[in-house]
């Protein structure tokens, strides 16, 4: 036998570990959750989108249901979810807190407010993680990437891609307290 | 209780496949004819079985059986007709099914067509055909059945995804997979020869056919997704090197450079390893493909539910498959010597370079589309590649194999010869080359190196291309279709290359705000929006605009641009205005209502797109045409009038 006979398959074999572990890997950010749920979100600050001087941050948000929407105007697959977020953003038990993930692009934060006029805005409130620090300390692999946070600021879930509306009825809408408006008597009902 | 049958089918399919598989492969090796012999009694009714289990689906579509889970989460009562059967393949489990389904129709039509072939070798082909089947059939049952209930019944179903519902993307699917399935023909072909470890000399020639026609298929599929993503996503792109479209080319690039390489090893008897690798490349591609879009390991808009069990199905499945048929490779390839050799400038060399290139361009789209994963295991966080990484890359490949095409279809087989062909090409080149300079700088305006560099390549193909028939028809020599296909399919790429080249560099592209009776100009041309109204479609409601276009005062069309809304997904879907001026389109999408009246939309001038869809369309068409060549049916012909043709092939 002769060794260049092997090449291909030697080739392939290395591109089956690279799978195994994109698969893991993907079941680990995704099925069987990243490492940060049930636990508390790292503390975060960022500087708001349209005014840098202004910043938020997990502290000002406890109290509140929350998303945390990692996005970005260089992101292909953000366009795909945008208009779910569009449709989302109606629903008053959580506010969606997009944060504009600068990744290297370099007029990032300028196409991201374009966008966001072209587009519309689903975001209650946009900042803008400039060097990737937060992203990081979230373990945010890739975009677009959706943290759900609750009240305690303990991450419940965590969306590693696109948020489709099944994705968001089945995940998000139904780890959520019941919308108040919803009247108990109707329990006896049926 | 229909439902039940189709799942019923689909086990039957199974144990048929598995029967297929045995008989087929262990048959010829053992030297049991009657074996051999039942080989095609299996793939009969293998191919019955799935045709039933399609069938009941189907019928469970076009009868609104809500309790069929597949059929609930995937139409409505609303829907109509057409996208009630075209939902078949509109998620996972149905789509896997089409694709079952696909490869028993190409399997069936090996088996009638390889009645002409030596016993043993078609049974060994059908087997290997038998194996990828059961596998798939098993991934079908045993992870994404189609027919599970839902009891209690749905209402009502949730609906077809809304960018399914468009008659390009109903038909899209199903070319683009009898592309993808036909590539398992010649992988079969290749596996065959590989068990008998000897390539019949008539090998190539019976493999080219299926090739071509797998080829020609993935072609028009590819090129009906781009077309569709073009005038439905609402941003009038038409490659994006999302991970799901570059593994629909990955497997074209292969299946490009293996219809060259099979036209050395039928004329030559060369590069026979080599041709054995690239046929098992170019389905383990679309294998890969498969993978990448239903495993959920990248994300991109063409997602399938992402589901690891079924990831782990497939990545075990491909392992076996790609695995075995390459280590089978390793085996067997030494084997088979080729021991004429050829001169640097013949024919031969260039179809050397050609599928050199064609690999180089295929592994760097792989590189690139894997490079997140490869990012992943490195310990890397995010390592996501896009456009600018594809483009010159993919052009550092292209552009010497484009040049290379116009010298490699002038040299001849074996000895480096050129001096004769100097001359024409020469003349051509520097023709193309003028009337390159003359489109930029006459037509377009400007100084465009790259855009006078595309377009004289074009040119060249085209004129060079030509040089051969018409040298032929002059002197009243006969022409072969092959020759003919070979020529429509390179002028076809030629087309390509000029739509692309046109499209790169001249596009004017603007989002504008415009209220009522306001107006915008792009390019040369004013958009007037002249206002918007509310329609109601089966399933949907929609806001249409009204947007006039003209050019210098001068009315040229109205477009209609549509946002629609549909109401069970709540999903929103951007039909674009499209009007069509000698291959320009001029192309406005409607964005958001930005109150008051005020509309976003999106106005591009896109010169020369249309080739974009005409090029790829030639390509396929000179795929038939080379595949009705008459030495192809000479073949049969020969084989059925007497058995000498098999005696002979038995007598080794």
């Amino acid at each position: 036998m002769k060794s260049r006979f092997l090449i291909p398959l030697g080739i392939f074999v290395l591109l089956v570990v690279v799978l195994i572990v994109g698969l893991n890997h993907s079941r680990e950010v995704g099925v069987l959750q990243s490492p940060l749920v049930g636990h508390q979100i790292p503390d975060w600050e960022l500087p708001m989108l349209t005014d840098p001087a202004k910043r938020m941050g997990s502290r000002e948000l406890k109290g509140q249901w929350y998303v945390l929407n990692y996005w970005g105007a260089w992101c292909y697959a953000c366009r795909v979810e945008h208009p779910t977020l569009l449709q989302a953003q109606h629903d008053a038990r959580v506010q969606i807190i997009g944060v504009d993930w600068v990744a290297g692009n370099q007029d990032e934060n300028a196409q991201a407010l374009e966008w966001l006029a072209r587009l519309g805005n689903p975001y209650s409130t946009v900042v803008t993680d400039l060097d990737g620090r937060t992203a990081i300390d979230l373990g945010v692999a890739q975009a677009p990437e959706s943290f759900l946070v609750n009240p305690q600021g303990v991450i419940v879930y965590k969306e590693p891609g696109i948020i489709t509306p099944e994705i968001w009825r089945r995940e998000f809408l139904a780890r959520l307290p019941p919308q108040s408006t919803a009247p108990v008597a109707n329990e006896g009902g049926s | 209780m229909l439902p039940e049958l189709g799942h019923f089918a689909l086990v039957l399919a199974l144990v048929l496949a598995g029967l297929q598989a045995f008989f087929g492969i262990a048959g010829p090796a053992l030297g049991r004819d009657r074996w051999v012999a039942a080989t095609t009694s299996a793939v009969a009714g293998q191919f019955v079985m799935v045709a039933t289990a399609v069938g009941i689906l189907v019928y469970a579509f076009v009868n609104f059986d809500f309790s069929v889970l597949y059929v609930a989460e995937n139409s409505n009562s609303a829907l109509p007709l057409m996208y009630r059967i075209a939902a078949l393949w509109g998620a996972h489990e149905g789509s896997l099914l089409l694709w079952i389904f696909l490869l028993a129709v190409w399997t069936l039509a090996v088996a009638i067509v390889s009645r002409n072939l030596p016993e043993r070798f078609a049974a060994r082909v059908l087997g290997v055909l038998g194996v990828l089947s059961f596998g798939f059939l098993l991934f079908t049952l045993a992870t994404s059945d189609p027919f599970r209930r839902l009891i209690p019944a749905a209402a009502d179903g949730h609906d077809l995804n809304p960018l399914l519902q468009d008659p390009g993307l109903a038909v899209h699917p199903p070319i683009l997979y009898t592309g993808y399935v036909g590539l398992a023909v010649a992988f079969s072909f290749a596996c065959a020869a590989m068990l008998e470890g000897r390539m019949d000399p008539n090998w190539a020639r019976w493999t080219r056919p299926w090739t071509t026609a797998a080829w020609a298929f993935l072609t028009c599929g590819i090129t009906l997704g781009s077309w569709w993503s073009y005038y439905t996503l609402g941003w009038g792109g038409y490659w994006e090197w999302d991970p799901v479209e570059n593994a629909s080319f990955m497997p074209w690039l292969v299946a490009t450079a293996l219809i060259h390489s099979l036209a050395v090893t039928e004329k030559r008897g060369l590069f026979k390893s080599w041709t054995l690798l690239l046929a098992i490349l170019g389905f383990s591609l679309s294998l890969l493909g498969t993978f990448l879009v239903r495993s959920g390991v990248l994300v991109s808009v063409h997602s399938f539910a992402a589901d690891p069990s079924r990831g782990r199905f497939i990545l075990a499945f491909l392992g076996i498959v790609i695995g075995g048929a390459l280590a089978l490779y390793a085996w067997r390839a030494p084997l088979l010597k080729s021991n004429a050799g050829f001169d640097l400038l013949s024919r031969e060399s260039f179809l050397l370079f050609n599928n050199i290139l064609l690999v180089v361009a295929a592994a760097t789209v792989l590189g690139g589309t894997l490079a997140p994963l490869i990012g992943d295991t490195m310990g890397q966080t995010s390592l996501s590649v896009g456009p600018p990484y594809f483009r010159p890359t993919f052009l550092l490949a292209m552009v010497p194999l484009l040049l290379l095409l116009s010298v490699g279809i002038h040299a001849a087989w074996k000895r480096g010869r050129l001096e004769v062909a100097v001359k024409p090409l020469v003349v051509t080149l520097a023709v193309a080359g003028i009337l390159g300079a003359a489109t930029v700088f006459g037509f377009y305006g400007g100084r465009h190196a790259l855009a006078i560099t595309g377009f004289t390549i074009g040119g060249w193909i085209i004129l060079s291309s030509l040089l051969d028939p018409i040298d032929r028809l002059r002197r009243h020599l006969s022409l072969s279709r092959a020759v003919l296909g070979m020529t429509l399919a390179h002028i076809g790429l030629a087309v390509a290359v000029i739509a692309l080249t046109g499209v790169e560099s001249y596009t004017s592209e603007r989002d504008i705000a415009l209220g009522r009776g306001e107006s915008a100009h792009v390019g040369d041309y004013d958009f007037r929006l002249m206002g918007t109204q509310e329609l109601e479609g089966p399933n949907y409601s929609a806001t249409r605009a009204t947007v006039d276009v003209s050019r210098a005062g001068r009315m040229i069309t109205t477009l209609y641009p549509e946002v629609r809304q549909f109401w069970v997904q709540q999903q929103t879907r951007k039909i674009a205005g499209i009007y069509n001026l000698h291959g320009t389109d001029l192309f406005i999408a409607l964005g958001d209502n930005l109150g008051a009246g005020r509309w976003s939309l999106r106005a591009q001038i896109r010169p020369l797109i249309t080739l974009l869809w005409l090029g790829p369309l030639f390509m396929a068409l000179g795929g038939a045409l080379a595949l009705s060549d008459r030495r192809y049916r000479l073949e049969r012909a020969a084989a059925r009038a007497g058995v000498a043709g098999t005696a002979h092939g038995e007598a080794q």
